[in-house]
C-alpha cells in the first residue's frame, strides 16, 4: 500500500476494484464498512460478483472478468472530458499525460459498457463523478486487479486514475494493493525474487553484484535474472531445471494448470520441500525437511502497509523439527560457506547492512514503535505515505495503457467464464487452515458459486454435484446457486484439493510480471446424467 | 492549564481532563478507579448498566461514562450512598442469572465477578422470579452462548454493530423479557454471523464463549504470548493464550497491531494446526519409492550432495527454488542469499503472484 490502515478514517471514498475484502482482509473489510455505513462516505465497486461490499456501494458495477483496464480508462474518460481531474498536480507532479488523454478518448461510457458487459453506461458517469468529486480517495485492489494477463497495465491504470485525481502522495488517497499473505510484502522486500535482490536491487546491474558479493563475501553472483515459478516449471519439463526446494509453498495447489505442475515436477530429478505438514507437494518430494510453524518461531514479518512486525515463540516446537533459518543454513554451512548466525536477529541484522529501506529498523524498535519502510537511519520515524510532495522516480509517469482480453474467451464448447478466489473461512492451498478445526467445521469442501438464471439453464440445483471443465482439466465439485456472480460467470475457490480449481485455470502469463491468469478462463459445466 | 482543558476535584483532588471527555475518562485518565460493565472504550457510550455512577457537586447522581466534565466540578467516585446503589445493582444482577463460576470460561476473567468480589455480594437465595433464557452452545462452531449469565450490557451488540460492521445482536422483547438476538431470532449459528469474536472478547461475563476454550485451562493458568496473524497481509497482532500443558487455547486481537484489537474468523480460530497430529516430525527421505523418516545430517547431507552434483554438472541454472511468503523476513532473506551466494543463480521466487 502506498498509504497506511490508520489512514482508512481520513478517506473521504473508496474505490474498490478486484477485491472481495471483508472475506479476504476482514479487518480492513470492516474498517472501510464502519466509514461507508456509519459515517457515510462515499464507495464505488467494481466486481464480476456481488461481493457483500457491493451491497453498501454508492455505485455498484458488475463488470466482466478480465475488463478492468476498460472500466478504468472509462472513469478517465469522463473525469477529462467534464474537467474533473486535478490540472495542477498533474501540470506539477506528473508527466505522460498527453498520452493518456489520447488513449482514454475512446473510451467512452458506451463503448466501456459493451466491453464490461454493463447495462447502463451512465453509472459509470455517476460513479466517475462521485469518484472525482470527494476527495481524498482511496483505491483499494487485491488480485482480481493483477492476476490476468494484464495484470501489470491493470496496476499502471489504478495508478493512472489515482495520478489524474491528485489522489497519491497525500494521507487518506493511495493506491492500496492488499497483500494476500502475511509476508508476501517482506518476501519481495528480501529479494525473494528472479531479478532483484533485497530492497528490489537489480540483478543485472554490475554495482549492485559488487555490493553483494563484498557484503556477503562471495563471489561469482550471477548477473543474469532467474525463473520465476511458472517459467522454471516449463524449464523443468524441457530438462533446464533438474533440482527443486520448495521451502514453505504448496505449488500442486497454488499454481495454475494443476497437470501441467505435476508433470513438472515428475520430470525434476530431484525435490526437496520444507514445510510443516506433507502437502499435495511435498508428496512428489524426495527429501522433506521439518519446519517451524508460525507460532514456534522468531523473526520479523512486513504487512500490507509496509509495517515491520516483531513474530514470536508462543509454543514449543514438535518432533525434531529445526528452526528453518537453521535448516538454511546447515545447507550453506556443509556446501562450505561458513555462515554463522545464532538468533534470527544476527540475520536481521545482516539485512539492515544490504537493504537501505530497513537500515533504521530494529527488533527493539518494532517492539515499541508502529514502524514502516522506507525507514533509512535509526533516527527515522518510518514512512506513513509514498510519494509526499514528489514521487520516487521524481514524476509520475501516466501511461496510456489499452485494454486488452483475456488470453482465452468463450466459445459455444467452453461458453462460461470461470474465475478463481479465497473464501473467508479459509486460506491458500488449506494447509493450515484445513488443518484448524473450526474453519474447517464450517466450509468443510469446496463448491462451484452459479447464478440461479445460469443453473436454470444448466438444469442444476444447490448441492447438486456437476462436473467443471476447461481445456486443461476437469473437476466435480457442488453447485452453489448465489446471486453474486455475474450471468454467464462462475466462480471457484482454490483451497480444495478434493475439487482442485487449478486443474481448471489457464497457465497464461503476464509478460512484464508473469503473473498467472487465474481470474478468467473458459469451462463448461455439465449435469452429470444420473 | 493549557487550551482545551478543564480543572475538576474528583475525590477532593484537583485534577485536569480535556474538554469533550466524560468524567469517567478524566477519572482513568489521572489514574482514578471507577467501575463500568456496559462501558468500553471501543464502542460508543451506552450508560445501561448504572454501575459507573458518581456522586456530582455533592446533590447529583449520574453515570460518569456519559457525563461530560465542567469546570469546576466536584466528582465523588465513591461514597457510602454509591456502593449501596452499586451493591444493589449487582444483587439484582446476580438475581435475574444463573451465574455458576463453577463451570464458567469467564471464571477468573469475569467484570462481573470481580466487581462482586470488590463489592461483597453473594447471590441472594431468594425466589427471585427469574425468565430462562436462551442456551446454545451448537449451533455456531465458533460461539456458545449462555444468556443466563447474560447483564444486558449491549457491549456485543454494539461490538458486532461497531467494530465488525454486521449488526448480527441485537436486543428483543421489553422489561424482565429483554433478550438478546441474533438477526431475526435464529440460532447464531445460523444467523449472519462471520465467526470474528469480537463479541465474546468484549463480553464481560461468561455469556459468550469461545468453543474450544472450556475445560482446557482456567484465565489464571493461561500464558499470554504475542504474535502476528500468519494468514493475511493485514499482519493482525493477536495475544495467543496457551495453558500450563504449553496447548493453545485461544486467541484475543492485541490492541497495538494494525487491528487495534479486532480479528477475523481465520486469526480466532485458525491456529491449532500448529499443534495438529499431521505435523511432520522428523526429515524424510523417499527410499524405495517411500518417504521414510531419517536424520537430519543423512537428509541435510543428500541434499548438499545432490545440489553439489547438480551445479557442478548442469551448471547453477538447474536448480531452482521457491521461498515462501508465509516465513519471515529472515528466512526468505537467507533463502535468497543461499541460492545467489551459495548456488550461484539467481533462481528464486515466491508465490506473490499466487
Amino acid at each position: 500500500m502506498t498509504n497506511s490502515i490508520r489512514e482508512i478514517p481520513v478517506s473521504e471514498a473508496f474505490l474498490i476494484i478486484g477485491s472481495n475484502t471483508t472475506e479476504n482482509h476482514p479487518v480492513i473489510g470492516s474498517m472501510i464498512k464502519n466509514e461507508v455505513i456509519r459515517k457515510g462516505k462515499k464507495l464505488v465497486v467494481v466486481d464480476p460478483r456481488e461481493i457483500e461490499l457491493a451491497k453498501y456501494a454508492d455505485v455498484y458495477l458488475q463488470i466482466k472478468p478480465g475488463t478492468n483496464i476498460a472500466i478504468l480508462n472509462g472513469f478517465m474518460h469522463v473525469i477529462l472530458r467534464d474537467g474533473l481531474e486535478a490540472k495542477e498536480y498533474i501540470k506539477t507532479r506528473c508527466e505522460g499525460f498527453d498520452e493518456l488523454a489520447a488513449t482514454v478518448k475512446k473510451y467512452t461510457p458506451e463503448y466501456v459498457a459493451e466491453i464490461c458487459g454493463l447495462d447502463d453506461p451512465e453509472k459509470i458517469v455517476e460513479a466517475a463523478h462521485l469518484l472525482a468529486k470527494t476527495s481524498p480517495m482511496a483505491l483499494y485492489y487485491c488480485m482480481g486487479i493483477t492476476q490476468f494477463r494484464s495484470g501489470v497495465n491493470g496496476v499502471k491504470s489504478c495508478a493512472n486514475l489515482q495520478m489524474i485525481l491528485g489522489n497519491l502522495g497525500v494521507a487518506g488517497g493511495g493506491v492500496n494493493p492488499l497483500r494476500g499473505q502475511n509476508n508476501v510484502q517482506g518476501a519481495c522486500d528480501m529479494g525473494a525474487l528472479n531479478a532483484v535482490y533485497p530492497a528490489y536491487q537489480k540483478v543485472p546491474d554490475e554495482a549492485m553484484k559488487e555490493k553483494f558479493e563484498k557484503a556477503w563475501n562471495a563471489t561469482g553472483l550471477s548477473l543474469k535474472p532467474g525463473f520465476t515459478i511458472v517459467e522454471s516449471l516449463n524449464a523443468a519439463i524441457a530438462g533446464d531445471v533438474k533440482a527443486l526446494y520448495v521451502f514453505g509453498e504448496n505449488p500442486v495447489m497454488s499454481d495454475p494448470n494443476q497437470h501441467h505442475v505435476i508433470e513438472a515436477l515428475e520430470a525434476l530429478d530431484f525435490l526437496v520441500v520444507q514445510d510443516i505438514v506433507l502437502t499435495e507437494t511435498a508428496k512428489y518430494a524426495d527429501v522433506v525437511l521439518p519446519g517451524f510453524s508460525f507460532l514456534e518461531k522468531e523473526g520479523c514479518v512486513s504487512n500490507t502497509e509496509r509495517r515491520v512486525q516483531k513474530m514470536n515463540r508462543v509454543v514449543a516446537p514438535v518432533g525434531d523439527n529445526r528452526e528453518d533459518w537453521w535448516i538454511i543454513m546447515q545447507l550453506a554451512n556443509r556446501m562450505g560457506h561458513p555462515w554463522k548466525y545464532e538468533k534470527a536477529e544476527d540475520i536481521f541484522e545482516e539485512i539492515r547492512q544490504v537493504t537501505p529501506s530497513y537500515a533504521g529498523i530494529t527488533y527493539e524498535r518494532m517492539e515499541k514503535e508502529l514502524i514502516q519502510w522506507p525507514c533509512p537511519t535509526e533516527e527515522h520515524p518510518g514512512t506513513q505515505y509514498l510519494h509526499k510532495d514528489k514521487f520516487s522516480r521524481g514524476l509520475g509517469l501516466l501511461s496510456g495503457i489499452e485494454y486488452t482480453a483475456p488470453a482465452e474467451e468463450v466459445d459455444p464448447e467452453y461458453p462460461i467464464i470461470l474465475t478463481t478466489g479465497r473464501l473467508l473461512e479459509h486460506f491458500h492451498t488449506g494447509t493450515m487452515s484445513r488443518n484448524s478445526r473450526i474453519l474447517d467445521a464450517i466450509v468443510p469442501e469446496g463448491y462451484i458459486e452459479v447464478n440461479p438464471n445460469d443453473a436454470q439453464n444448466l438444469n442444476v440445483v444447490d448441492g447438486e454435484l456437476v462436473a467443471v471443465s476447461t481445456r486443461r482439466g476437469s473437476i466435480r465439485i457442488k453447485v452453489k446457486v448465489s446471486r453474486r456472480p455475474k450471468d454467464n460467470v462462475v466462480f471457484i475457490p482454490f483451497h480444495f484439493y478434493e475439487a482442485c480449481a487449478n486443474k481448471l485455470t489457464i497457465d497464461a502469463l503476464d509478460p512484464g510480471c508473469k503473473i498467472p491468469e487465474f481470474k478468467v478462463c473458459a469451462c463448461k459445466v455439465e449435469k452429470i446424467a444420473v | 492549564m493549557g487550551n482545551g482543558n478543564i480543572t475538576l476535584t474528583i475525590n477532593g483532588e484537583e485534577v485536569t481532563a480535556q474538554k469533550g471527555q466524560t468524567i469517567l475518562e478524566a477519572a482513568r485518565g489521572n489514574g482514578i478507579f471507577i467501575p463500568t460493565l456496559c462501558y468500553h472504550q471501543k464502542i460508543s457510550k451506552t450508560g445501561a448498566c448504572r454501575i459507573c455512577v458518581v456522586k456530582i457537586n455533592d446533590r447529583m447522581i449520574k453515570t460518569s461514562c456519559t457525563e461530560p466534565v465542567t469546570e469546576g466540578m466536584k466528582v465523588e467516585t465513591e461514597d457510602e450512598e454509591i456502593v449501596e446503589i452499586r451493591k444493589g445493582i449487582l444483587e439484582l444482577l446476580l438475581a435475574e442469572g444463573d451465574h455458576n463460576c463453577l463451570y464458567c470460561d469467564a471464571n477468573g476473567d469475569c467484570e462481573l465477578q470481580s466487581l462482586c468480589y470488590r463489592y461483597g455480594i453473594e447471590p441472594s437465595g431468594s425466589d427471585f422470579p427469574k425468565n430462562t433464557r436462551e442456551i446454545d452452545y451448537d449451533s455456531s462452531y465458533g460461539l456458545k452462548r449462555n444468556e443466563n449469565r447474560c447483564i444486558l450490557c449491549g457491549r456485543c451488540v454494539k461490538a458486532c454493530a461497531e467494530i465488525q460492521v454486521k449488526n448480527v445482536w441485537s436486543f428483543a422483547g421489553r422489561g424482565s423479557h429483554a433478550h438478546l438476538t441474533s438477526d431475526i431470532s435464529e440460532k447464531i449459528g445460523d444467523s449472519s454471523c462471520v465467526a470474528c469474536g469480537t463479541c465474546v472478547q468484549m463480553c464481560p461475563t461468561g455469556a459468550l464463549s469461545f468453543q474450544q476454550v472450556l475445560g482446557k485451562g482456567q484465565a489464571w493458568e493461561l500464558t499470554k504470548s504475542s504474535s502476528i496473524c500468519i494468514y493475511c497481509g493485514v499482519g493482525c497482532k493477536i495475544d495467543f493464550y496457551t495453558n500450563r500443558e504449553g496447548q493453545l487455547v485461544k486467541a484475543l486481537g492485541c490492541d497495538d497491531g494494525p487491528n487495534n484489537g479486532h480479528l477475523c474468523v481465520k486469526g480466532r480460530f485458525g491456529f491449532d494446526f500448529v499443534q495438529s497430529d499431521k505435523r511432520l516430525k522428523k526429515p524424510l527421505i523417499r527410499k524405495n519409492g517411500n518417504l521414510e523418516e531419517a536424520s537430519w545430517d543423512e537428509a541435510l547431507d543428500l541434499v548438499v550432495s545432490k545440489f553439489s552434483g547438480y551445479k557442478e554438472k548442469n551448471g547453477p541454472d538447474s536448480i531452482m527454488s521457491f521461498s515462501s511468503a508465509k516465513c519471515t523476513n529472515e528466512e526468505n532473506y537467507l533463502l535468497q542469499k543461499f541460492m545467489r551466494a551459495v548456488i550461484g543463480t539467481n533462481n528464486v521466487d515466491h508465490c506473490a503472484r499466487l
